[in-house]
């Protein structure tokens, strides 16, 4: 097991092989690629966020000189609604199709409603006038209380509520009802003598990568086409292209450019299913690349939520009962994170009695799509507020009480399995005694501390570890590498077959070259892609083994394998790997390994983050002041990236918890699509994230790894929103603390 | 299609006539770091560029007995850098250090960020509290404005076709005066001002202030210069109770908007607050240069 092995490469801050690439600009993005007569391609999008689309008439546009396709929903062949399983969770069909050209409804500012493709990029923006759009123009709903109200505005007439007792007759923006639960909700609430509720609201955000969408694609005469582009999963573009357009999988190649950043927002397709119609119409090449303001408009945010939660506990600290009422904003289009959120609410935490129900709410914004721990951060940061409050009103030091409460080896969840090992308390006593804890706070100062949790997901990888003829070895996996999963891949690989980093190059093949791996999403990569990578490379070492038996005349039970070498027990013969590659053309050809997994369990990691800030009183601005980000990796295959991760996380939640929110007026349009006005922290607003990884092995891994990306973002919201709360004695229960926001705290109890 | 012309004359002269001649929509050139980015919505134009930077007096700063001669085009970089200038009005470097970032610097000028107009401007109230000049050249001579007159709503102001800013002519302060700058930003950089402040003072040397001018940024269609909360500061020492009241009356001579950047309510409160802070560090400085 894990912890009796002692790693020669597993641990080591080895160079990044992407990074050179990276540094210098060879590194080919989503907008780097154009082909010999390659067109340009546009998307008309809805100036409205709620209307009905009477008529749309584009001859003016095809009648353009530059023009060369104009192409809307009535393009492709009719989809039927029904789920399927792209990229990051259930997608519909039928909402997949309307999401990425309008059918009969325009349902956010922003919707694309019709597509062109010109000779040029000018020519295609100045055709787009030419088309002709009549609306009837309908009121927006914007918030997911009002979406909720038996009155509000319908965006889909057929739509009818899900997980309800009975099936309802009237349509309305509630997709879905779920409820999770365990013990006597009401016996536990009896049983408490403290008792908080409290409402909580978080923004819709996004999750700021700062490379556009953009997408080069080929039809060609037979069929046969190619896609490049940035995502998370390229085989998921596949996929839900490949239905769209209702093609079979072995016509369509899709290459995964390199990727700058997704958190989630790269897991479904939006410009791809358009510009290969546009490409098959047209006969041409063509490319498309979203602006910044198309990005905030039109992919995917995170969800905005309103949520209430109430937790009861005995005045000695133990938790009795805790409920939620958690409602999401889907966006346009049913699917928001909603069941995620309900699952992760409450896992922090060994409670007998729980109740939670979640919605999963239409809106007229963009549909959201996963975002770092999709549904988590809301959800928990509503539970972790209230847990610090009641640490207050009992007078408990929030570690201890978290402690005292903690989920631990054993403990049944609310969504189903029992927790095997993790590391909660690990992080919470680590916590504790961190020099950040024991520091004392200034003037103007004050402290949070948060916990977080989520799944990191197993899942569908393949692997292929090609052996070369001097005893290199290339790493073929099919996961966009988008967080320095190339560089585990490797140490990994150099692990199992006991061969350099520096002999072992890993690549991200295209969809032809590895068979089927599920999207780099769910914190998934190092755990199950690296999974498979181990089985390959043991793949390799047997065969290596075969033939130095072969060589020796001995049985393959007779030659052992240690750090690159084959070893004869029966005798004194060695053969490095090197050896058996340069001797593979007379052993049988040559070598290469295979890795086809579907990785079952999960590893479920904890965090903890603190947060110090200072608050100015006389403009509520908040200032970060200190932070540490502490959380469960199991096995930290290559440090470094994981501390990345970490502070990748922690960054992005604060900016959550402070500043980053879609601001629309009272039309139902973004008023803030632009990096200056929606605020992400910038490195002048941060001080150093500190960190510390926690190393409880996950039992569902050869080396115990647990997905890292994710839970990083879990923790800050309430984390940052308790420090601004503690610094200015009022609870912040309504995100982002933005200035204005906390000065009108201050002024209203002054 | 966007068609653009580009001229980068040697003299003012050969400016003047390149923009009162021109057919086509005629737009001086400094740094471009607004122009550009303005130029960027542009569909179906043709526009003729001057870029002025290659007139030497547009990118020279001399400082002398007169005070400062700033050529409207040099980068705030290169001002920043002139610790000469920086000693004598600390305030209006401060505030040109706040534009954008070290790269934004490079190019963004003093003369852009007056010509644009907008009212978040950075250095626009510290020029005006130093009681700079514009000289404006045009094809029919040179004429000058206080800088306060020069802006005359958003995104606009009093030059004329054919006219440019040739020079920015800032008096030399009198002894025992300083001046400050702050703005408010949701963030540390890459912002807009939701308010700003600027504020010059003089003190005798018992400590009490003869002369003070305060400027608010950002709380009204152009920057203001707010008459009552100078008054308000001339015999005091520059107190708290001064400094309140200071703030008083630059919250209560704004109209801010309310947008993305801010409500009204809150952009009148900090302007406030920003104009008392400003007030103490520039008493502050002025104690420095007496003590
Ligand atoms: C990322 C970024 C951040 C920014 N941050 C800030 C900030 O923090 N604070 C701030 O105040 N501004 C900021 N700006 C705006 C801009 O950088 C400043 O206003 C800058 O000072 C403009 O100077 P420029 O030389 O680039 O002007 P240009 O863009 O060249 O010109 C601006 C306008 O003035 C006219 N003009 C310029 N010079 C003359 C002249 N001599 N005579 C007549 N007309 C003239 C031009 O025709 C144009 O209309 C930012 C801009 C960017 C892109």
């Amino acid at each position: 097991m894990s912890e009796a092995r002692e790693y020669k490469y597993i641990g080591r801050r080895t160079i990044r092989p992407d990074g050179f690439d990276k540094v210098t600009g060879r590194a080919n993005y989503g907008a780097d690629l154009s082909l010999p007569g390659m067109i340009w391609g546009k998307i008309l999008r809805s100036p409205y966020a709620h209307a009905v689309i009477k008529s749309i008439d584009s001859s003016k546009a095809e009648a353009h000189p530059d023009v060369m396709a104009v192409v809307t929903y009535q393009d492709y062949p009719a989809v039927s609604s029904g789920g399927f399983e792209p990229g990051d969770g259930p997608t519909d069909l039928c909402d997949l199709a309307r999401n990425i050209l309008a059918d009969d409804k325009a349902l956010y500012h922003g919707h694309a409603i019709a597509a062109i493709a010109a000779r040029t990029e000018a020519a295609a923006e100045e055709a787009l006038s030419l088309i002709d759009i009549d609306y009837e123009v309908l009121p927006p709903v914007m918030d997911v209380a009002d979406a909720m109200q038996p009155g509000s505005p319908v965006l889909h007439e057929d739509l009818f509520t899900k997980g309800l007792a009975e099936q309802p007759e009237k349509a309305s923006n509630i997709a879905t009802r779920m409820e999770l639960k365990k013990g006597d909700i009401e016996a536990g609430f009896a049983a408490a003598e403290v008792i908080i509720e409290r409402d909580f609201y978080t923004p819709t955000v996004h999750q700021g990568y700062i490379e556009p969408h953009a997408t080069t694609v080929r039809y060609d005469e037979d069929g046969q086409s190619m896609i490049w582009c940035s995502t998370q999963g390229h085989f998921d573009v596949r996929a839900s292209t490949a239905k769209l357009l209702s093609m079979d999988l072995g016509k369509l190649k899709v290459i995964a450019s390199e990727i700058g950043g997704g958190f989630g927002g790269k897991t479904t397709v939006y410009l791809e299913p358009v510009a290969l119609m546009l490409s098959k119409k047209s006969g041409r090449p063509v490319k498309m690349v979203m602006t910044r303001d198309e990005v905030f408009r039109a992919s995917g945010p995170g969800s905005a939520t309103r949520s209430t939660v109430k937790i009861g506990a005995k005045k000695d600290g133990t938790i009795t009962a805790m409920q939620a009422k958690l409602c999401f904003e889907a966006g346009a289009f049913k699917g928001s994170p909603m069941g995620p959120g309900c699952m992760t609410v409450f896992t922090p935490y060994d409670v007998e009695n729980i109740y939670i129900e979640g919605y999963d709410v239409v809106v007229n914004k963009p549909k959201v799509a996963a975002y770092r721990a999709p549904g988590a951060p809301q959800a928990e940061f509503a539970a972790e507020m209230v847990i610090n409050e009641l640490a207050d009103e009992l007078n408990i030091d929030p570690i201890e009480l978290r402690l005292q409460n903690a989920a631990k080896e054993g403990t049944q969840t609310v969504y189903g399995p029992k927790l095997k090992a993790v590391g909660l308390v690990e992080c919470l006593e680590a916590a504790k005694n961190s020099p950040h804890y024991k520091q004392a706070l200034a003037e103007n100062q004050g402290r949070g501390l948060a916990a977080g949790f989520w799944f990191n997901i197993g899942g569908q990888s393949s692997v292929i570890i090609n052996m070369n003829p001097d005893g290199t070895g290339t790493i073929v996996e099919g996961n966009p590498d988008i967080g320095g999963s190339r560089a585990s891949m490797q140490l990994m690989a150099a692990e199992e077959l006991g061969i350099d980093v520096s002999k072992l190059n890993p690549i991200v093949a295209d969809t032809e070259h590895v068979p089927y791996s599920a999207t780099t999403g769910g914190s998934r990569t190092t755990f199950a892609t690296g999974m498979a990578v181990i089985e390959a490379a043991q793949d390799v070492v047997r065969q290596m083994k075969e033939r130095a038996a072969a060589v020796w005349n001995v049985t393959v039970e007779q030659v052992d394998w240690s750090d690159g070498v084959a070893i004869n027990t029966a005798g004194e013969d060695r053969l490095t790997a090197a050896e058996i590659c340069q001797g593979a053309d007379r052993t049988g050809g040559q070598i290469s390994g295979r890795g086809n997994i579907n990785a079952r369990g999960a590893g479920p990691s904890f965090a903890v983050h603190l947060c110090d800030v200072e608050v100015d009183m006389e403009t509520g601005k908040t200032a970060v002041v200190r932070y540490t980000a502490i959380q469960d990796a199991g096995k930290a295959i290559h440090p470094g990236y994981v501390e990345g991760q970490y502070q990748g996380g922690a960054v992005q939640g604060i900016g959550w918890a402070l500043n980053e929110e879609y601001i629309y007026n009272e039309d139902g349009v973004m008023e803030n699509a632009g990096f200056l006005d929606y605020r992400i922290p910038l490195a002048s607003d941060l001080p150093m994230i500190d960190t510390i990884i926690v190393e409880v092995p996950n039992a569902f891994h050869p080396f115990g790894v647990r997905g890292v990306g994710e839970t990083g973002i879990v923790p800050p919201l309430a984390a940052v929103a308790t420090a601004v709360s503690d610094a200015i004695g009022v609870r912040m229960t309504n995100l982002p603390c933005s200035p204005p926001r906390v000065l009108k705290a201050i002024q209203d109890t002054a | 299609m966007v068609s653009v012309v580009y001229e980068a004359p040697a003299s003012v002269q050969d400016a003047v006539a390149l923009l009162s001649g021109a057919e086509i929509t005629a737009t001086v050139l400094a740094g471009g770091t607004d122009l550009i980015i303005q130029m960027q919505g542009l569909v179906n134009e043709s526009r003729l560029l001057v870029d002025l930077k290659k007139i030497p007096a547009m990118m020279e700063a001399t400082l002398d007995a007169e005070g400062l001669q700033l050529g409207p085009c040099m980068s705030c970089a290169e001002l920043t850098s002139r610790e000469d200038i920086k000693s004598v009005y600390p305030g209006l470097i401060e505030a040109a250090y706040l534009i954008g970032s070290t790269q934004i610097q490079g190019r963004a000028s003093v003369g852009g960020n007056l010509c644009n107009s907008s009212p978040a401007a950075d250095t626009v109230p510290a020029l005006i509290v130093n009681n700079a000049q514009c000289v404006i050249v045009g094809p029919s001579g040179e004429r000058s404005i206080q800088v306060e007159d020069f802006a005359t709503g958003v995104g606009q102001n009093c030059l004329e076709k054919g006219e440019l800013l040739s020079l920015i002519r800032i008096p030399l302060p009198a002894a025992n005066t300083s001046d400050a700058y702050l703005r408010f930003i949701p963030r540390t950089e890459m912002d807009i001002a939701v308010a700003g402040a600027a504020v010059s003072i003089t003190l005798d040397d018992d400590g009490i202030c003869t002369a003070a001018r305060v400027s608010i940024g950002a709380v009204a269609p152009t920057v203001l210069v707010v008459a009552k909360a100078a008054e308000v500061l001339l015999g005091t020492k520059v107190d708290v109770q001064a400094l309140q009241a200071v703030a008083e009356a630059a919250s209560k001579a704004s109209s801010p908007i309310t947008d993305r950047r801010g409500t009204d309510e809150y952009r009148r409160h900090v302007v406030g607050v920003l104009a008392k802070r400003a007030a103490a560090i520039a008493a502050e400085r002025v104690r420095g240069i007496q003590s």
